[in-house]
């Protein structure tokens, strides 16, 4: 058995949200400056040639990338054989985004209740994902994210018979009505299967995965690459106005599901994909 | 076509911007968003004047993030204007000339903005650093204590923008992906 300070919870996740929002990880800024490279409207160019001299500007200047620092979404591996003390975790975990926030100069974009809407002026509380791994150890993901695209992802309880093909359509529905309001181009992350709150998940969890990967699972490499085939065919391009550079990438993670379902989950998130990973 | 063009917006100006139009914008204009806009339409509807005088003035749909020590203000990007539907159509019948956000707009907006020969603006969502360069001054004029909602009177030099919805109630968001589909 581990014994881990939460302290150090907290030290890690301050230093994680001050510098995702200000540093996009090397295989999102592949990813768009391959954009640009492969953009054939003109206009399209010159807002991906924009969104490469933003990263920039924000990395050098410590200006945030973009002005909606997120709600901080944590997954939280936790090994078995961990035992935390010095106080409660979900505590540590706040305390850090609340510290990241604040002294970062990140925008407190979080309120204390859906319908009263008093901001809580600190940015918490996080959304934590929690999950008990094997060994010693404990990983981090922080992912903020931003509510232009948040708004426009689906959820869709497809039946069985429609199988891959509805799968396509849903996630190429959700994409083209998305269009301009998610910041294109974006990244897609979609889950399959499971239930309706899994699939969700599944969601937002191939939304931290390396764009650069494809699934191990050959069908679904399969199909996200022919989702983002089909996507950069829809036309909308940067800003939606227009070109062939819609998404920058799709990832689709699967989970077992019941006899009687096929859940799909459409997680949308713009060109500021923010996520980072630290191990304890 | 590439514009220079002065705020507050004059109407000769609304009424010459054509949807695709690239637009720099020098001069002043006001921030508000989701909460300012609730706030205002709340005093409306109480018959309360609204805190700022918008006739001829352009608001941009903008919550920045706070303003590190010697600089101006924080990243600085659109929201998605969308939020803004309910409340623009009738800030736009009261005077308000032009709108900056990002994202599609109902009906119901672009016939307020040609019944008012006013403009809807996008600036390039996700690019807030960049954008915050463009603004000059920042000074909080009413709503306080609504934070990064509060709205603000800025000071913009060459703010980058594109004409989306013009007077005429040309669309380019309805009409830009179609030479592009495959």
């Amino acid at each position: 058995m581990r014994n881990i300070d939460v302290s150090e919870i907290t030290a890690a996740v301050r230093e994680m949200c001050i510098e995702v929002n200000h540093k996009l990880s090397p295989d999102m800024v592949g990813k768009l400056t391959d954009a640009r490279e492969r953009e054939e409207s003109p206009l399209g160019r010159q807002i991906l040639g924009q969104l490469i001299e933003n990263m920039d500007i924000a990395r050098e200047e410590m200006i945030p990338i973009c002005q909606d620092t997120g709600m901080a979404v944590i997954f939280l591996e936790v090994g078995q054989d961990v035992h935390f003390t010095g106080g409660d975790i979900e505590d540590a975990v706040n305390q850090g985004v609340r510290e990241g926030y604040t002294e970062g100069y990140l925008r407190k974009s979080v309120v204390r209740d859906p319908i009263d809407r008093v901001n809580t002026g600190d940015n918490t509380p996080a959304v934590i994902h929690y999950s008990i791994v094997h060994g010693e150890g404990v990983k981090i993901t922080l992912a903020p994210k931003g509510f232009g695209s948040e708004n426009m992802s689906r959820l869709f309880m497809l039946k069985p018979a429609q199988g891959i093909e509805g799968v396509k359509e849903a996630v190429i529905a959700a994409v083209a009505d998305a269009g301009p309001n998610a910041c294109p181009p974006m990244v897609v992350g979609v889950g399959v299967g499971g239930t309706f709150e899994k699939c969700a998940l599944l969601a937002k969890k191939a939304l931290t995965r390396n764009v650069n990967e494809r699934s191990k699972i050959p069908y679904v490499a399969e199909l996200e690459k022919e989702l983002l085939e089909k996507i950069n065919c829809l036309g909308l391009g940067p800003g939606g106005l227009g070109g062939r550079m819609t998404a920058l990438n799709v990832a689709v993670e699967t989970y077992p599901t019941h006899i009687a379902g096929l859940p799909v989950a459409v997680n949308i998130c713009c060109h500021v994909n923010r996520h980072i990973s630290r191990e304890i | 076509m590439d514009r220079h063009i002065s705020l507050p917006l004059s109407d000769a100006d609304a009424l010459s911007l054509k949807a695709g139009d690239y637009v720099y914008l020098t001069g002043e204009l006001y921030t508000a968003r989701d909460a300012a806009h609730k706030r205002m339409y709340d005093a409306l509807n109480e018959g309360k004047e609204l805190p700022v005088d918008i006739k001829g003035q352009v608001v941009y749909y903008l919550g920045p993030t706070p303003a590190r020590p010697g600089h101006v203000i924080g990243s600085a990007g659109p929201t998605t204007s969308s939020r803004m539907d309910k409340y623009a159509p009738r800030l736009l019948d009261l005077g308000l000339k032009g709108m900056v956000g990002k994202g599609k707009r109902t009906q119901e907006v672009i016939d307020a903005v040609v019944r008012n020969g006013a403009v809807y603006f996008a600036a390039v969502g996700g690019a807030g650093a960049l954008l915050s360069k463009c603004i000059k001054k920042a000074e909080v004029v009413a709503y306080d204590d609504l934070g990064t909602e509060a709205i603000r009177r800025l000071q913009v030099e060459n703010l980058p923008v594109i004409v989306v919805i013009d007077s005429a109630g040309t669309n380019l968001y309805a009409t830009a992906a179609d030479k592009w589909r495959k």
